[in-house]
């Protein structure tokens, strides 16, 4: 048996914004929806920037790539500020008690000076990495069009310095909070040779001009490369050679990438399919940084784990590229 | 050995403030380029001082509780009808401004602080900067939400988007926020940042939200409650910029003051909407504009510049305008808007009785004297079935683009109209300051969209005013606007509380 509770009916006058029922009919729609398509102002701009008066303040010809409706992008999680919020501070909380699980058991004790040193090499300077791909996104959000893939970009962008805030966390872990791992880290990315070919690309990258174009460089091609490399390979060494607890801390990070590269291959699908120019174009660029990227991480990755592991992580790109519609 | 402890600061700075580098094989220029053309001068980014210390995961942890807690509201309101509970329908005119109107600005704001999050060379100014993008799209999303459940029930909501892009008064807020986003990064966060978050806030965010609180409707009051915090945050990063800008470089102190200048004279123009708002529009008052200007502006803005004087910040130029103003803007504008009430978004009306008592007993000095005469005109008019709907299009202020419908301050019965030539051409302003803000950028202002000119143009089609309302506007004729008594909204609101 059920029970029902009366309320008053009211029968509503318009089920949603005519901006939405133009795109989805007269139903009720989602808060994504809402939140989402045509809320940036198209048309009929005051001024010129300033900084930039070729262009109008919302201007889609900052990129190169053509598309019919930029609304197109739409985001496989959804993910509006209030639902992007809450998944994250869910994320969050197992991440915290990860590390408050490591830090009060002291697991630090249990990887051995070798190990450590091994982790404050290869994985601590990825924190500056994580800051050039919170620039990048940053640069995105800001220069691109239509919010259903600006939005995308500013979550992306705040999870890259959430990102670079757990890696220093992990250094001060291991310094125990002196900031001496952080600064050997720090030199490592600026002196080091092995670190000089990524160093380089990031600072390339943020003097890229084409959002679209850095997109397809930072989260698609690093992104992809840097994250199979460290976050799965190096994972996987870690867990053979007594660093398994490392996984705690970096947890965050793997669910997160599995997360974004659900959005970052539905943006490429859609980029790709739109026409054969946006193809031609994305190929080009993919084939640029990709090889660019490459040269880079080598070094790294022979150094860090052996000779084929660089392959590898080409191949589990290439998958998602094929995937998407390119080269193909 | 047990890990030392480190305070916030270090915290911070280990986190956050350590993860840019020198740059070794690209110009950090290129990366960075918009710093110098405004003139102003950095000398040491390092010098920052992080207004807020909040890392990421905090972020989403707060955040997140304020969204569980807003959304439960927002499912409440909507399935128990709570737009019943409004204490007048005609206060939901309100609501359509600021969707209109405001909302549109929080997508600018989140725009333009993506923007100096990513150009700004220093990393703290940066961080700060990208929360505050963050949080104003948060803004305007919660907003849409919390007003979706009105947009189903009330006229005037559903095309807000399409109308801020066009119609007349609404290029008032938008032509602000898109001078101040196509300004350089500098110049943003003084208008934004400071200006317009740090003081003139308290004007316009908080006298909605009040206005929510105090007409019965919660959706809109849980989310002023729930931005409260966030907003707290951009007041302090507001104060940060303009410290930090003065004590950089004694020859940023001149090119700040020029910027104070410009951004409060169009802030008060701005924020002209508002004092009608709460005067007119709010069938349960909260304050009087003028008493909502002697407390936000004249007594906390005061004393902030009384701090910012060891600067050599002055008050902002025109500030003794701007006190008279408090007078009478309210009134003007409302008059204008009753009188434009076919073009408008939203609903007009006359006050009753009790409220011209309100608004004599509020303006003793300039209410009965100027303008009660005008509104028992309306009345006679409105008796005799001859509501008055003015034919003609008003003449817009090339700077702030409100119809010239503002007088000398000093004889209220006398329009105010300045003008200045420019390359052969004659520019009309509403006033010294529209004026003195044109002088100085006449290549920037002279772009202005002005609706008027656009529609006399043959821009936005016609070729009737009403074909402009209909089918460039999206407006409803009759549904949309014109007067409360016996609009659509009006009917329903009766036929739901059962009355006649």
């Amino acid at each position: 048996m059920s029970i029902e509770i009366k309320t008053a009916t009211l029968e509503p006058v318009r089920n949603t914004f005519a901006h939405i029922e133009r795109r989805f009919g007269d139903k009720p729609a989602t808060r994504y929806q809402e939140a989402t398509y045509d809320v940036q102002s198209e048309k009929y701009f005051h001024y010129r920037p300033l900084w930039q008066p070729e262009m109008e303040l919302n201007d889609p010809r900052r990129t190169a790539l053509v598309m019919e409706d930029w609304y197109a992008f739409k985001d496989p999680r959804q993910f509006y500020y209030g639902a992007y919020v809450q998944q994250r501070a869910k994320m969050q909380e197992v991440a915290e008690s990860n590390y408050s699980f490591f830090e009060k058991r002291d697991l630090k004790r249990l990887l051995g000076d070798d190990l450590q040193k091994n982790v404050i090499r290869y994985l601590i300077p990825l924190r500056h990495f994580e800051h050039t791909a919170n620039l990048n996104n940053m640069y995105g959000s800001s220069q691109g069009y239509g919010t259903a893939i600006t939005q995308a970009l500013l979550y992306d962008g705040m999870d890259r310095l959430g990102i670079a805030q757990y890696l220093s966390r992990i250094g001060l872990i291991l310094d125990g909070n002196s900031g001496d791992a952080l600064g050997e880290a720090k030199a490592y990315w600026m002196n080091d040779e092995i670190w000089q070919g990524m160093r380089a690309l990031c600072e390339e990258t943020t003097v890229t001009k084409d959002w679209f174009e850095l997109l397809v460089a930072q989260d698609l091609v690093l992104d992809g490369l840097v994250y199979d490399l460290v976050f799965n390979q190096y994972d996987t060494w870690l867990a053979d050679n007594g660093g398994q607890d490392i996984s705690m801390l970096t947890e965050f990070m793997q669910l997160w990438n599995k997360d974004n590269t659900r959005w970052v291959d539905a943006v490429m699908k859609v980029a790709v399919a739109e026409s054969a120019e946006n193809k031609a174009l994305l190929e080009g660029w993919v084939t640029n940084w990709k090889a660019k990227a490459v040269a880079a991480l080598t070094p790294l990755a022979e150094e860090m784990l052996d000779a084929e592991a660089m392959d590898k992580a080409v191949a589990a790109l290439d998958k998602r590229l094929t995937k998407a519609g390119l080269f193909k | 050995m047990a890990a030392k402890k480190l305070n916030i600061k270090d915290k911070y700075r280990l986190l956050t403030r350590d993860l840019d580098w020198e740059y070794s094989y690209s110009d950090r220029k290129e990366a960075f380029p918009y710093e110098d053309f405004e003139g102003i001068k950095i000398t040491d980014w390092s010098k920052w001082e992080d207004p807020f210390r909040l890392t990421m995961d905090t972020y989403w942890k707060y955040q997140a509780e304020k969204e569980k807690k807003l959304y439960a509201i927002f499912d409440a309101f909507a399935q128990n009808n709570a737009h019943m509970n409004v204490s007048d329908p005609r206060y939901v005119n309100a609501l359509k401004i600021f969707l209109t109107g405001v909302s549109p600005l929080e997508y600018q704001a989140y725009q333009g602080f993506a923007h100096t999050g990513r150009q700004f060379g220093g990393v703290g100014a940066r961080v700060a900067c990208q929360m505050q993008a963050i949080d104003e799209l948060r803004h305007v999303q919660t907003q849409i939400h919390a007003m979706s459940h009105f947009n189903k029930f009330f006229d005037g909501f559903q095309e807000y988007s399409h109308m801020h892009d066009r119609v007349w008064y609404l290029s008032v807020p938008k032509s602000f926020f898109n001078d101040a986003r196509a300004a350089g990064p500098f110049e943003f966060m003084i208008a934004i940042g400071f200006s317009f978050e740090y003081v003139l806030t308290n004007l316009l965010f908080v006298p909605f939200m009040s206005g929510a609180a105090h007409n019965g409707d919660m959706a809109t009051v849980t989310f002023g409650f729930s931005a409260q915090s966030d907003e707290a945050r951009h007041m302090t990063l507001g104060l940060e910029v303009i410290k930090f800008l003065l004590e950089q470089h004694e020859d940023n102190v001149p090119i700040v003051q020029k910027w104070i200048d410009k951004w409060f004279w169009r802030g008060s123009r701005l924020l002209t909407i508002v004092s009608m708002m709460m005067d007119y529009m709010l069938p349960n008052k909260v304050m009087s504009w003028k008493e909502a200007w002697e407390v936000y502006f004249e007594e906390a803005g005061g004393a902030l510049f009384k701090d910012l004087a060891r600067y050599g910040i002055k008050m902002p130029k025109y500030a003794d305008v701007i006190e008279k103003e408090k007078e009478h803007i309210s009134h003007q504008a409302w008059w204008t808007f009753y009188t434009h009430g076919h073009a408008a978004g939203f609903h007009t009306w006359i006050p009753t009785d009790e409220e011209l008592d309100w608004l004599s007993e509020k303006y003793p000095e300039t209410f009965d004297k100027y303008y009660r005469p005008r509104w028992e005109l309306a009345k006679e008019m409105e008796a005799k079935g001859e509501r008055f709907y003015t034919k003609a299009l008003p003449q817009l202020c090339t700077t702030c683009q409100i119809p010239m419908l503002f007088t000398e301050m000093d004889d209220p019965t006398q329009t105010a109209y300045r003008d200045s030539v420019y390359n052969g051409e004659r520019y009309h302003f509403c006033s010294d300051g529209c004026k003195d803000i044109f002088d100085d950028e006449p290549e920037k202002f002279v772009q202005s969209w002005l609706p008027v000119h656009q529609i006399f143009q043959g821009n936005c089609g016609g070729p009737d005013v009403g074909d402009v309302l209909s089918d460039f506007y999206h407006m409803n004729l009759g549904a949309d606007n014109m007067d409360m008594k016996g609009s659509p909204d009006d009917l329903r609101w009766k036929q739901w509380k059962g009355v006649a």
